[in-house]
């Protein structure tokens, strides 16, 4: 169960950003390599997005994976919906599925960006 | 009691016997896996679902959750 005062702060702020990163740390100091790594995958994109830094806060740091049902930390959420992981991020970047949900969602970001 | 590789593909294979399992132990550490999945059982299935399937089969209550495991997961071709 997801404290209720936990699950609606994440709600306001997936809700209040089209892209938001849960992630260890802060998008200009990372804590983490896996979070590192979903952070370097959202600018080479160019995609304006809100880091939370679940290190920051206890109750955030259990209460994001009991509200996507997802263990790990980094956690992307585009326009409210949950996409997944940094290995997701990456296997969808390399096959532009990243690119297509952006897209489709209209969210903004750098359609030249290639992945070599 | 950390997990071992071995452990990671018993437990991956316990829960989809027809897995193709490769584990490589990032920093030979027993901490930082990486795990290369190949299952039929994830056809049709979004990526989320598929690494959803992976935590889950490795969410055994009495072992230590791993410090970090990067997942890799391709659909096998069903014969």
């Amino acid at each position: 169960m997801v404290d209720p005062l936990v699950a609606e702060r994440i709600h306001a702020d997936i809700n209040a950003n089209d892209v938001v990163l849960y992630m260890k740390g802060t998008p200009v100091f990372p804590q983490c390599g896996f979070s590192a790594k979903a952070v370097n995958i959202l600018n080479m994109l160019g995609v304006k997005f809100k880091g939370v830094d679940i290190l920051a806060d206890p109750s955030l740091r259990q209460g994001i994976k009991d509200f996507s049902d997802w263990p790990t930390i980094p956690q992307l959420y585009i326009k409210g919906e949950f996409v997944g992981g940094c290995d997701i991020m990456r296997d969808m970047l390399q096959s532009g599925e990243l690119q297509k949900t952006l897209a489709a969602k209209g969210v903004a970001f750098e359609a030249s960006s290639r992945v070599g | 009691m950390p997990m071992t590789a071995e452990d990671i593909e018993r437990l991956i294979v316990q829960a989809l016997p027809d897995a193709k399992v490769k584990i490589t132990d990032l920093r030979g550490d027993g901490d930082h896996y990486a795990a290369h999945i190949e299952s039929a059982a994830f056809a049709g299935k979004p990526l989320v679902q598929q690494h959803r399937m992976v935590y889950d089969a490795l969410a055994v209550p009495g072992t230590a959750p791993l410090h970090a495991l990067s997942i890799t997961t391709v659909v096998a071709n069903q014969a």
